[in-house]
């Protein structure tokens, strides 16, 4: 242990960022755009049930195809790597966005509609943050398969501790496996607890305690 | 006018017709109920009222504006909007849920604190509710807090669409009375939508029977209960409210018994016995000469008394139970079937006898109500209201000559 560190220390540090950086941009794009469709998709009913199969459809690519698929369209390296596991982002987020708005009491929307608020007004006051616990549960299912995807991104050249774990399966070195595979998992968990934590942030207080 | 809605019509797509040449023009101050049976429109032609739904043809004005004209947003700001589901915002604090109208109008701050501590002082809830949240408090509460919500940014017009239906008969109940001192206290005008007929009679300035999208009636509630338009109205309204409503409308004056018989309190025992003996009376009334009610004398009195006492004046009771003839039975009636007096002198402003009311008289009042409806023709069905009120005067005469004043 002590000994891999020495070796690969400064390495899979790189590897770790690389590996973070990857999915975080991914997931931040998935958020960026599946949130606003999933609303979109709630004030355009008729087209959210072709929309959702598509979404659906997406995320059955198996991920190595869909990695593969990425290199004539977009090259090798960490550009192909990001829009693919962005793809896959989407649809645990869009489906709970979805869901969670259609989900308020349409009561509260009729309420808020009926006081003079603006259809802007009335989804970023109250049907967003009514929805937030389920929007939330969305990007922490998603992040959690992207970190994990990521390492399948070494795949296609564009690092991340996935690179540990391919020259693992490649040498059959345990220790380089176990030394990839390990810090995913631990990556998976820290960023998991820490939107937790924003989970709780943004839901709206409801009682005063 | 404050509100004209001249011609609304509503058809949803598919051809439904939900309202049907609604026309109603809404002074400011009145408390207008829409009643009906689900599916009547009533719902519908009050969120035409601010643009919640769009009428298929008809014109909405609010003070001579047409609304179809102004911007939906900035209308809805400017009308009060209460709902059955109560609709406050789970993740705002009262104070933010009351002065949400005024936020989005963008009131100063202080402005709003003073405001939403007005409004909660208006529902007499304690000033710290304001920084609770709506699950914090009972349904009761939450539907107080919504009903200044609607009010809290100065909104001249109100509607509500059954305010009340999820609620307690007792909260239900405190809940109107609070609704009604508002209106009455702050001139505000109020659409109300219900489908409890007892709400809509309490409430209502004037009442708007619907059904299948068309006005049946529009009037008061006391001219709706003694004039229903057709027969919808009258099974809308109920048979046993018809029946209490009957009442209401007779003057004691109506019904008593014309020729009580009556006694002075210079006269003797002996008269006074023999008047009983032979007008087959219990007592006599007291009257002096310019016919001024004085009191009462029964035959126990006199029988009690006969050896020592020599007047009338002597013994009489003074201290009487006595209804003006103007006085409406139904204020009247139930005080005397509770207080179990037999026969009640009725007497005239000027405190001179005109009648009598007995027991008889009252069975006759009853009898009348339940079952008198029977025997009318429903076309006359108005007109005999008068005809009938004689008619129980009339009966009571010969009942009580054989009957209960013996």
């Amino acid at each position: 242990m002590i000994t891999f560190l020495q070796t690969y220390g400064t390495q899979l540090l790189l590897k770790t960022w690389q590996h973070l950086y990857i999915s975080a941009i991914a997931l931040a794009l998935g958020i960026i755009v599946a949130v606003p469709l999933g609303v979109l998709l709630t004030r355009t009913k008729s087209i959210s049930g072709f929309v959702m199969a598509i979404a659906s459809m997406l995320q059955t690519i198996p991920a190595m195809a869909l990695l593969a698929l990425m290199i004539p369209f977009f090259g090798i390296g960490a550009v192909p790597a990001i829009i693919a596991l962005f793809i896959y982002s989407l649809l645990p987020i869009l489906r709970n966005t979805y869901l969670g708005l259609e989900d308020v009491n349409p009561a509260l929307i009729d309420a808020a509609k009926g006081m003079g608020m603006t259809a802007w007004q009335s989804i970023i006051k109250v049907e967003l943050p009514m929805a937030a616990p389920v929007i939330m549960a969305g990007i922490r299912l998603s992040a959690t398969y992207v970190i994990a995807w990521a390492a399948l991104a070494s795949y296609i050249g564009a690092g991340g501790l996935g690179d540990f774990i391919f020259n693992g399966l490649n040498l059959y070195r345990t220790d380089l496996i176990l030394g990839g595979s390990i810090p995913v998992i631990i990556l998976a968990l820290i960023v998991d607890w820490l939107l937790g934590k924003l989970e709780a942030a943004v839901t709206p207080r409801t009682t005063q305690a | 006018m404050f509100l004209t809605m001249e011609h609304l019509n509503k058809t949803y797509p598919g051809g439904k017709v939900a309202v049907e040449d609604f026309n109603l023009e809404i002074e400011k101050g009145e408390f207008i109920c829409f009643i009906g049976t689900s599916g009547s429109g009533k719902t519908t032609t009050m969120r035409m009222i601010n643009r919640m739904l769009s009428q298929t043809s008809g014109t909405i004005k609010l003070e001579g504006e047409d609304i179809g004209k102004l911007d939906p947003v900035k209308l809805r700001r400017k009308i009060g909007y209460v709902i059955q589901n109560i609709g406050l915002m789970p993740h705002m604090t009262i104070r933010d849920n009351i002065t949400l109208v005024p936020k989005l109008l963008k009131w100063p701050q202080d402005k709003m604190n003073e405001r939403a501590k007005e409004m909660i002082k208006l529902v007499e809830l304690p000033e710290d509710y304001l920084d609770r949240y709506p699950s914090e408090l009972s349904g009761g509460q939450q539907q107080r807090i919504g009903v200044v919500r609607a009010l809290a940014a100065n909104q001249d017009l109100v509607l509500m669409d059954e305010p009340f239906g999820a609620l307690d008969p007792i909260t239900r109940e405190a809940l109107q009375d609070l609704v009604k001192d508002l209106q009455e206290r702050l001139g505000k005008t109020f659409v109300f939508v219900t489908h409890d007929m007892d709400e809509a009679l309490k409430l209502s300035t004037r009442i708007v029977v619907m059904d299948g999208g068309k006005i049946m009636q529009v009037d008061t509630p006391d001219g709706i209960l003694r004039h229903p338009a057709n027969e919808f109205v009258e099974n809308l309204i109920g048979k046993d409210r018809l029946i209490q409503a009957r009442p209401s409308i007779t003057t004691v004056g109506q019904v008593m018994l014309k020729n009580p018989i009556s006694t002075t309190p210079g006269k003797s025992l002996t008269d006074a016995l023999r008047l009983m003996h032979e007008k087959r009376v219990d007592s006599l009334l007291v009257t002096d000469e310019a016919n001024i009610l004085k009191g009462m004398i029964g035959i126990e009195d006199v029988d009690y008394n006969f050896n020592s006492a020599t007047s009338v004046d002597d013994i009489m009771n003074r201290d009487i139970f006595y209804v003006q003839s103007n006085s409406l039975i139904r204020d009247t009636v139930e005080r005397i079937l509770k207080r179990g007096f037999k026969n009640i002198p009725v007497v005239d402003d000027q405190h001179r006898l005109v009648g009598i009311v007995t027991r008889a008289t009252l069975v006759d009042i009853v009898y009348d109500a339940l079952w008198g409806d029977e025997e009318e023709d429903e076309e006359t069905n108005n007109i005999h209201h008068e005809a009938d009120a004689t008619a129980v005067s009339g009966k009571s005469q010969t009942g009580a000559e054989g009957g209960d004043q013996q």
